[in-house]
């Protein structure tokens, strides 16, 4: 039984349903309906061609559910355009679904859980223990954004930055459960990298790739974070790394930056370096600069800051930290760690305690209660 | 089988034994604090007692309706707001006594000096359904 096969299928099966006239949100019921179906039969009984298995069973799955609709509804116009069977159409529509499952229309976190079922091929249960809530609320929110694009036409050409959105918010903002979000963002990634040719799909993919290389290395196994000046390189993927960066130098090549090259080409010089000591943090500072001039990002600015310390020294990044806005997310993190880089310990222990009061989740406070911790601990010897 | 909430508070709590602000612990006092929580929770997994657990971020917002097509009033963090909560971990047991046992068991998580804290730990029980045999 191969589940990646069977899930590598779903969303091209998904797109010839609705080519030949299912409506999406049924035609993804039945999609879900054959998965289940091939997962019971597959094992003792494999098909030669997966993917016309598959096809015929979600069709009939939908047809089943249509005329018990029809006998509710009498809509049996639809029943009487059966195809008939035989082998699946060549053309792909797998991107126009990234596209519907992206819409603008849909909130971030609709569009998430909508793209990991219809393309992804998970099913509910396995996105609502990945996000942590009842799978009740999960198919409430998987179904209502299969509404909000239910009048969406299937044939229109979206827009693939707010796929890449969803896909790093997939990346970014995965939690626990037995579904690895990280690896499946990079599978969806690279599926739609061979959909559709664009550099910043490769940016987006080598971006992933390269931090997913060092995800071994990051924590402790009770869950401490470790900054990657202390990560043990020999822990870092190198067949990932070497992977992403052959990507992203494919894609800079053609000379179409954008934000997700520019974020890649940083953690690919992280990736590059043997040692923390040899990392060229004047090539990542004038990245950082590429990417301010491309977002203008506060947050991008605030990382900037880290390097140009490591680049130019604590005061000249406490310079540029002096311009932002004492409010942002880990600004007094980032305070606190240029001023250790000083020697000014009083001051960082202070802010380092600070900076944990007002840390996003629970990893990073621990982190930061450390760090202030160690200071303090130094200062009483 | 009866639930239960632990709460743990910033502050509201009584003080406790062995009070040291966790940033003047020493680093590795800290990992085995967080190495005790840990292996409380994972022990009452095996045990099937285990429900739920959270920590909340230390600062919050209070809410309230402010009529008819206004956007609601916001305020706080309140500094004289006594209560303050820090987490919850719901257990699911037997018996009151076991619920206190447990709760017993966490307030001895080490702090400063290796030391337990005997932090003070409020326990909540749950309004269970009503039983279907009341005679």
């Amino acid at each position: 039984m191969n589940e990646a096969l069977l899930r590598s299928l779903t969303p091209s099966v998904l797109a010839i349903l609705v080519r030949r006239g299912a409506d999406f949100a049924a035609a993804e019921d039945a999609v879900q309906d054959a998965l289940v179906e091939a997962v019971r039969v597959w094992p003792a009984d494999p098909p030669r061609d997966a993917k016309g298995w598959l096809v015929t069973v979600a069709w009939r799955k939908f047809l089943d559910q249509a005329r018990a609709d029809t006998a509710r509804r009498r809509r049996e116009d639809l029943v009487d355009e059966e195809p008939a069977p035989g082998p699946a159409p060549a053309v792909d529509d797998t991107l126009q679904l990234y596209f519907l499952c992206a819409h603008p229309a849909l909130t971030p976190s609709s569009a998430v859980a909508l793209t990991l079922r219809a393309v992804g091929g998970l099913t509910t249960r396995q996105i609502a223990q990945a996000y942590l809530v009842p799978e009740a609320t999960m198919a409430q929110r998987i179904s209502r954004a299969k509404r909000t694009v239910s009048d969406v036409r299937f044939d229109q050409p979206g827009d693939v930055a707010t796929v890449l959105r969803v896909l790093y918010l997939v990346f970014n903002e995965g939690y626990s459960g037995d579904v690895d979000l990280a690896a499946e963002a990079i599978r969806l990634t690279r599926q739609l990298a061979a959909a559709i040719d664009h550099p910043e799909v490769a940016g987006l993919l080598a971006l992933m790739l390269l931090h997913h290389a060092r995800r071994a290395a990051r924590t402790t196994p009770d869950g401490s974070l470790v900054p990657l000046a202390e990560q043990d390189r020999a822990r870092w993927d190198t067949e990932s790394i070497t992977e992403g960066i052959a990507i992203l130098q494919a894609a800079l090549a053609r000379d179409r930056l954008g934000e997700f090259q520019a974020q890649a080409a940083i953690a690919a010089l992280h990736a590059d370096a043997p040692t923390a000591g040899e990392t060229d943090w004047v090539q990542i500072v004038e990245w950082y600069d590429e990417l301010t001039r491309l977002t203008d990002s506060p947050i991008v600015r605030l990382n900037r800051a880290v390097a140009v310390a490591e680049a130019d020294g604590p005061r000249a990044g406490l310079a540029a930290l002096a311009e932002l806005d004492a409010s942002l997310p880990r600004h007094a993190a980032v305070a606190a760690y240029l001023h250790e880089r000083d020697g000014d310990l009083t001051t960082a222990a202070r802010l380092y305690a600070e900076a944990a009061h007002k840390a996003p989740n629970l990893a990073e406070r621990n982190h930061l209660t450390r760090q202030a911790a160690r200071l303090n601990a130094d200062r009483r010897h | 089988m009866a639930k239960y909430l632990l709460l743990k508070h910033y502050r509201g709590a009584p003080a406790p034994v062995n009070d040291v602000r966790m940033d003047q612990w020493t680093p590795e006092e800290i990992s085995a604090h967080m190495q005790y929580m840990q292996d409380f929770a994972d022990r009452l997994e095996k045990t099937g007692e285990f429900v739920d657990g959270q920590a909340l971020a230390p600062e919050g917002t209070w809410v309230r309706y402010d009529g008819e097509g206004r956007p609601p009033v916001t305020d706080g963090p309140f500094a004289e707001t006594k209560d303050l909560i820090a987490g919850w971990m719901v257990i699911d047991v037997d018996s009151y006594e076991r619920a206190v046992e447990l709760a017993g068991e966490l307030s001895a998580a080490p702090g400063a000096g290796g030391k337990p804290i005997h932090e003070w730990l409020e326990l909540r029980p749950f309004y269970g359904s009503a039983p279907t045999i009341t005679e």
